[in-house]
């Protein structure tokens, strides 16, 4: 008989069957508990919503009033012998249910924006994901060579990460202002702002990678007769790519946790402005939908660039994770 | 002690005494003069060695052994050019060395192949830091794999090798430099007892068919033994030269000699001055717990 891992023993891997189970359970068990909340009424739903005003003048269909006004209101109308309001229990309006974001998501690409001025989702989408490219290119530009050279050589260290050490622990928000007097009011600012968040930390991250390069690697080198450059570009860069590119999706990652705020200096757009917009509206399933949406983009442009980066170096040994 | 009369270890056949008179008739091939190094510590200035001096001569094997701190991985890394010495200094075909270079070859204890590159690559790397093209390192690389006997893993990558490969390719890949000298640190040190004695075999044959001069450094007398023409023996605190013996045991070697008069004379020489019967000998005996009950039909020894 084939024998079953077991489900809990320490740093052991588990079957691919139990791994498949996990992944899918550790999205199902939150999607789970907001089913629940949301159709389970006796479990939450802290809200009234009104179907029959009754004899209570203020009190319109549709409106949601705390659990406590209602009960208030339908004694008072019992009291004085008029028509009781009634309703069903509902969840505040910040939490739509399950199927109302899934709706919204779907309509989200499919309905035309109100006024012709206004983006469509995916071109919001499309627009935010250009300001990340930019600003997390232009960072990568610099910031990567950087890295490489401040790990490499003791001097460009010494040079500049004291003053980088110092600049990380700005907020890089703190510079929306002083951007937009700069850049102006459009993309310009907002792609410094992911710039300024990504390129410090960049740098010091890839330094350090950097420095984690087996010496005895860069040794054996100068035993084979490699000199200064060839150290460099030979073995030192070769060297640490799989951890350099691994670097660089943490990274990007960043770069994304920047996008909100960076969108919201000057004029707000891209997905940012689709959400203020539609909370401001009180579309909260839109606003869900949106969030859920840059989740998917992340998670999918993370996987993809595993792939790429199992194909891009197959000399590395497989990462036991499961 | 000793149950059997061992012959001293300096007493040779004509046929080895021959070998060592030929040898010496030999260029020197590296020269160490007066080396010694010291180290800022935090107990100080420490000396990890002093005033070493010899010679290697063309095609000689030449092992260093000594008690772990004694210096030899320094010794080794100095001749290597990889740390400075504080005094004396290292002449290669009698030029003074001051850096690392191709004409010294070097295996290391661990595993340095480089990762990213396939077992022929790892192996052409050298020549194409000495410019030469593609193909012609290309087919020199093919032609130490097959030397080491690994043209069947020619496109394979170091971390699907087992660690006893992984050192055939680093062999193949200092030899492919044709260097003047190949210094090995403790080579097979991480390798298991069988692996290890099979690669001592390889190295062997390697260096018999080829034109290399060896220095090679470990801690197992019987490697050395095994190995060496002459056996540089080092002590520790200061590393100074304690003795440089001639191996009299007969070539071409084979493992069934460990147990030859002049394998075990060499032997127990090392052993002497290694492990030097020191006052506290006499006390060496281990406590024993007892940790069975009378009665468990277990012999006691008193």
């Amino acid at each position: 008989m084939s024998q079953s891992t077991p489900w809990f023993a320490v740093r052991q891997a588990l079957s691919k069957k139990q791994v498949t189970t996990l992944t899918l359970l550790s999205f199902l068990l939150p999607i789970l508990l907001w089913s629940l909340v949301s159709y389970v009424p006796f479990l939450w739903h802290p809200k009234v919503e009104i179907i029959e005003p009754g004899s209570i003048s203020w009190l319109k269909p549709g409106m949601l009033v705390d659990r406590a006004v209602f009960a208030e209101q339908t004694q008072l109308a019992a009291e004085q012998q008029t028509a009781a309001p009634q309703g069903l229990r509902a969840n505040p309006i910040y939490l739509p249910a399950p199927h109302e974001v899934a709706i919204a998501f779907y309509t989200a690409f499919t309905t035309e924006p109100t006024r012709s001025s206004e983006q469509w989702l995916h071109e919001s989408l499309w627009h935010s994901i250009q300001v990340i490219f930019w600003g997390f290119s232009l960072s990568s530009l610099l910031g990567v060579p950087l890295g490489i050279l401040c790990g490499t050589y003791v001097a460009f260290s010494r040079l500049q990460e004291p003053f980088i050490e110092f600049f990380r622990y700005l907020p890089a928000p703190a510079f929306g202002a002083l951007a937009v007097a700069i850049l102006g009011i459009h993309d310009g600012p907002k792609i410094a702002i992911i710039f300024i968040g990504t390129f410090f930390q960049q740098v010091l991250v890839i330094a350090n990678t950097t420095r984690k390069l087996d010496v005895a690697l860069l040794e054996a080198a100068l035993t084979l007769g490699a000199k200064k450059l060839q150290l460099l570009f030979r073995v030192v860069i070769p060297g640490i790519l799989p951890d350099l590119y691994r670097d660089q999706r943490i990274l990007l990652g960043w770069a994304w946790t920047y996008l909100i705020v960076a969108e919201l200096i000057g004029t707000s757009s891209g997905i940012t402005w689709f959400i203020t917009q539609q909370a401001r509206y009180k579309n909260f399933d839109n606003v869900y939908a949106a969030i859920i949406m840059i989740g998917i983009i992340g998670v999918v442009c993370d996987i993809l660039l595993a792939r790429l980066g199992k194909r891009l170096f197959p000399w590395e040994k497989e990462q036991v994770k499961g | 002690m000793t149950a059997i009369e061992l012959p001293s270890y300096l007493e040779k056949s004509a046929a080895v005494s021959a070998r060592f008179e030929k040898l010496k008739q030999r260029e020197v091939i590296l020269e160490v003069k007066q080396l010694g190094k010291q180290f800022d510590s935090q107990q100080g200035l420490v000396t990890a060695l002093r005033d070493i001096n010899f010679k290697t001569h063309r095609r000689e094997f030449v092992c260093v052994i000594g008690p772990s701190g004694c210096g030899k991985s320094t010794l080794i890394r100095i001749l290597a050019g990889l740390e400075a010495p504080s005094s004396g200094e290292v002449l290669l075909d009698n030029k003074p060395v001051f850096e690392p270079g191709p004409d010294r070859g070097m295996v290391f204890q661990g595993y340095t192949l480089f990762p990213w590159l396939n077992v022929k690559q790892n192996v052409m790397f050298g020549l194409e830091m000495q410019g030469y093209t593609k193909a012609t390192a290309e087919s020199e690389a093919l032609n130490w794999i097959e030397l080491v006997g690994l043209e069947r893993f020619a496109d394979a990558y170091p971390h699907q090798l087992s660690g006893g490969m992984k050192q055939r390719v680093a062999i193949a890949r200092a030899l492919a430099n044709k260097p003047r000298i190949l210094l090995m640190d403790e080579p097979f040190g991480a390798l298991d007892a069988q692996t290890r004695s099979k690669m001592q075999a390889n190295l062997i044959e390697i260096w018999r068919n080829i034109d290399i001069t060896v220095l090679f450094i470990t801690h197992d007398l019987d490697e050395a033994i095994y190995l060496a023409d002459r056996i540089l023996v080092l002590k520790a605190n200061p590393g100074e030269v304690e003795e440089l013996i001639e191996v009299s045991v007969p070539r071409p070697r084979h493992s069934s000699q460990v147990i030859s008069p002049e394998f075990l004379a060499t032997k127990k020489r090392l052993e002497e001055l290694i492990h030097p019967p020191g006052p506290e000998d006499d006390t060496d005996d281990l406590h024993m717990i007892r940790m069975t009950h009378v009665g468990d039909d277990v012999e006691i020894m008193e």
